[in-house]
């Protein structure tokens, strides 16, 4: 029997999702309200909310102190790059994993996951020297390699998920209509995992977006994207919150308008095969 | 052409041998039905012939080239698989042509193939529409379509009518009867349906845990089913198996008689009290107790019989029908 919905109940749990909602999408606010507060209301006391002199000042000081756009688009190459690096190796990977396992197929799996387990500063040491090597500190190129790295178990996870919902039949009645391997997931596989594809596309471009740890560590000022932006502005010779808070909006801004506009696609990829 | 050999076949799964030293010659134009409970390895065979599955040792030969090691796209088979295993972000169209497209055939020709194929199978109106807005039986029919265009030298059925309602079974049963007599194309069928494999094959072929059991056309299991588990299997209602001192009348350990073969009459040799009857108008099936044999007699009587549960009843075999068995199971000739 369903269980009776009265409508006090359901405007108590829509007010309950609204608070939660509102808590988790504070901090964003607030940061985006203090970006046009000037620095002695963004750090007044008590805080002031709505009721202000909203001045874009600190956005125009923002961009004339650092290019904007040189930042933003590191981020979007080296985000997008590493995502489709990331997607190119881990589609034949997954594949071989949901469609031809082998008694090892779980403990590679699980393997993989555990490099995520070991804190990043445990193999900056060696990987920055790897760079020196090699010649890739501070290039958009050695960013990519290591972001597509750092993310290829969350990708081939996620597509192995995907993948493992496709009823190998028809992967097999592609085999019997000829199809060879390449056409087989280009033709066939690929198509129909579009949506699982397509938010471990838009996942991986936000981890990327964000990631902190070794785009900062890795780039000085060539390769350096929109962390690195802000991370510039968190000064040594006192903060001037309402100026970082301008650098951090227009930070996220650009993966928070693609993640709205995606998160239907998100919400579906994301729950995809929990449902059978 | 279209003739599969199998030599000496054997196919296991880590420990388990699913399938046994088996030979088998499937003859050009021949309608054959791999029949048999589940998991007596009668899919695994079809997919052993499709090269979905690797041998573990022996040799199939297509057309007396051995094709044991040749991909499965290159047997020149087209197999049809029981969920349909359609392209479900494709049309129909593009379904039924996707086999011509990796083959590399020109558009032109496609189109002329599918038509015809669209043509043969009442799909033309649906040619535009994806899978999923297609019924259970529109769906078949795509992907015996996409499996006609290919012009196989072989069709392979995987239990291709389980997924359908009764009444849909019967219709494609018969359209599928119906597109072996149009093409006269080899045609390997897998079902646990043994009404399917009687009313289909032309050979049927037997299967319990990886063996064949028996091999010949419907009516030679019928007649003379080489051991109890064929009999048991071929034929519905079940030959009724009885063992002890009637079958030792018989000179057997045990004898089978088929429930038609079985007359109803008061002064019977045998007697016994009716458990139930099935009236299905055209037969009634008397499932009979209390007669000493066996826990159940079956009795498959012409026409409408007026008994109900409780009522006495006599019967009487008809001593030429008896099938004969000895202590191993086996049929005495």
């Amino acid at each position: 029997m369903p269980r009776a919905v009265t409508t006090r109940r359901k405007t108590v749990n829509t007010l309950a999702a609204w608070a939660i909602g509102l808590l988790i999408f504070f901090p964003i606010l607030w940061t985006i309200l203090t970006s046009f507060k000037t620095e002695a209301t963004a750090i007044a006391d008590p805080p002031v909310f709505l009721f202000f002199d909203w001045t874009l000042e600190n956005y125009a000081v923002v961009q004339e102190r650092s290019d904007y756009m040189r930042f933003l688009w590191n981020s979007v190459i080296i985000a997008g790059g590493s995502t489709l690096l990331g997607i190119l190796v881990a589609v034949p990977a997954a594949w071989s994993m949901a469609f031809v396992p082998s008694k090892r197929t779980k403990d590679i799996l699980l393997w993989m996951l555990s490099t995520k387990m070991l804190p990043a500063v445990g193999v900056l040491y060696p990987i920055y020297l790897v760079f020196i090597q090699l010649g890739l500190l501070d290039t958009r190129v050695g960013l990519t390699i290591v972001l597509m790295l750092i993310n290829l178990p969350i990708i081939v996870w996620m597509l192995y998920t995907y993948f493992r919902e496709i009823p190998g039949e028809i992967l097999e009645a592609a085999r019997m209509d000829g199809a060879t391997l390449k056409e087989e997931i280009l033709y066939v596989l690929t198509p129909m995992a579009v949506p699982g594809i397509a938010s471990t596309i838009l996942l991986n471009i936000i981890l990327a977006w964000n990631e902190a740890f070794w785009t900062l560590n890795l780039t000085a000022a060539n390769a350096a994207p929109l962390t690195a932006f802000i991370a510039s502005y968190s000064s040594p010779e006192g903060l001037f919150y309402a100026k970082l808070s301008a650098a951090s909006t227009m930070a996220i801004a650009p993966i928070l308008i693609l993640g709205w506009f995606s998160q239907k696609q998100l919400v579906r990829g994301l729950t995809f095969g929990a449902v059978k | 052409m279209g003739q599969i050999t199998l030599e000496q076949v054997t196919k296991r799964f880590g420990e388990v041998d699913v399938i046994r030293p088996l030979d088998l010659v499937i003859e050009n134009g021949e309608f054959t039905v791999f029949v048999g409970p589940s998991g007596c390895g009668k899919s695994t065979l079809l997919r052993l012939i499709a090269g979905l599955e690797d041998v573990t040792s022996g040799t199939i030969r297509i057309d007396g080239k051995d094709a044991t090691d040749i991909a499965p796209a290159r047997r020149g088979l087209a197999m049809v698989f029981q969920s349909y295993a359609l392209y479900p972000h494709m049309s129909v169209r593009k379904n039924i042509a996707f086999p011509l497209k990796m083959a590399g055939i020109d558009k032109a020709e496609q189109d002329r193939r599918i038509a015809q194929a669209a043509a043969a199978l009442n799909l033309t109106d649906y040619l535009d529409r994806r899978p999923g807005q297609l019924s259970g039986g529109q769906r078949q029919r795509v992907a015996i379509g996409r499996a006609i265009v290919r012009e196989p030298s072989a069709f392979l059925f995987d239990e291709p009518l389980s997924n359908l309602d009764a009444a849909l079974r019967v219709g494609m049963r018969l359209e599928i009867s119906e597109l072996h007599e149009r093409l006269k194309t080899t045609m390997i069928y897998v079902t646990h349906d043994q009404v399917e494999a009687m009313t289909m094959a032309d050979k049927i072929v037997v299967l319990r845990a990886g063996r064949i059991e028996q091999v010949g056309s419907p009516l030679e299991l019928y007649r003379s089913p080489r051991n109890l588990f064929v009999a048991g299997f071929i034929g519905s209602p079940r030959m009724n198996v009885i063992a002890g001192a009637e079958a030792a009348r018989h000179g057997a350990h045990t004898i089978g008689i088929r429930p038609e073969h079985i007359d109803v009459a008061a002064d019977g040799r045998w007697q016994g009290r009716v458990g139930v009857a099935e009236h299905l108008g055209s037969d009634t099936f008397l499932h009979i107790h209390d007669t000493g044999l066996a826990d159940t007699i079956t009795v498959r009587a012409p026409g409408e019989v007026g008994m109900r549960h409780g009522d006495r009843v006599g019967l009487s075999p008809r001593t030429d029908q008896f099938h004969r068995f000895d202590d191993k199971g086996l049929r005495i000739s």
